[in-house]
């Protein structure tokens, strides 16, 4: 039997890598895989503690959290595109037009 | 023999979270976006793998259909739309900000190590409650859909329009700026 503590380690590891991955990288498209990264981890969560507790709602929410993720990653997409005509750069460093 | 049968589900675990943490490091470590999103796939499918050990068939096939299939196919589509000569070689890594990067991971590693400890105790409970439909055991993906049209009809329909908004968002930005005079 997988305990429980063991998917939430390896939960954390995903969501640590994913969060060091994007304050470390300056490439837009693998700053947006570390998000997915991110949401990965929340979905592994979610489906542990539905097994720990014999409810369907993880799952359930896990399916609400793929969606958000595919529409993040279309927009997110669709960003770089614009960015590149705009900028011909990914490097998340050169865009600063709003002098952030 | 007796007890690799025995622990042969631990035994995949490891080896599935094995591969899923060097696939999110190969995301981080890769310098090429191609590399990186192959690296991705590996730690999705990877990941997939778990999710039918935790007893979610379900969600499995979905995340080898949207993530590996769609998102993925997305991003490679991307990555070759925007081709590499328009990426200027720059060094990958800001150096200042990897301690501070280490630091704050660190920290919230322990952070949220502890709470794990705290909060995760006792067996896991009978994976039967999983697949029941109205208290007929039928399968885990009868058991979502049923839990998913009866009990969360309402996000259910705003995600949906979540997905709409998102897919006009993209049309829209990603187009050729055509017509009466864009701002951008």
């Amino acid at each position: 039997m997988i305990s429980t503590t063991h998917v939430l380690v390896l939960s954390l590891a995903l969501f640590t890598l994913g969060v060091v991955g994007m304050a470390v990288r300056r490439n837009f498209i693998t700053v947006l895989m570390c998000v997915e990264l991110i949401l990965n981890a929340a979905n592994l969560n979610f489906i542990a503690f539905s097994r720990q507790l014999g409810d369907l709602t993880g799952q359930v929410l896990a399916v609400f959290v793929i969606t958000i993720a595919a529409a993040e990653a279309a927009i997110g997409l669709g960003i770089i595109v614009a960015l590149v005509r705009l900028k011909q750069t990914v490097n998340l460093d050169q865009v600063n037009v709003m002098e952030g | 023999m007796t007890w690799f049968l025995v622990h042969f589900a631990e035994i995949v675990f490891y080896c599935l979270a094995a591969v899923a943490l060097a696939g999110a490091v190969g995301v981080i470590a890769f310098r090429s976006p191609v590399h990186a999103a192959l690296s991705l796939l590996g730690t999705f499918l990877a990941v997939a793998g778990v999710f039918v050990l935790m007893q979610a068939e379900f969600l499995a096939a979905v995340q080898v259909l949207v993530y590996a299939g769609g998102i993925m196919v997305l991003f490679l589509f991307v990555i070759m739309l925007v081709k590499a000569r328009d990426i200027p070689d720059e060094p990958q890594y800001v150096h200042r900000l990897v301690p501070a990067a280490v630091v704050l991971g660190v920290l919230l590693a322990a952070l949220v190590g502890v709470g794990i400890w705290a909060a995760s105790s006792g067996p896991p409970a009978d994976g039967a409650a999983l697949r029941l439909v109205a208290g007929v055991p039928l399968g885990n993906t009868e058991a979502v859909g049923w839990s998913l049209y009866r009990d969360y009809l309402l996000p259910f329909e705003v995600v949906s329009i979540v997905l709409l908004v998102a897919m006009i968002g993209a049309i829209v930005m990603g187009r050729k700026e055509t017509g009466r005079g864009g701002a951008a």
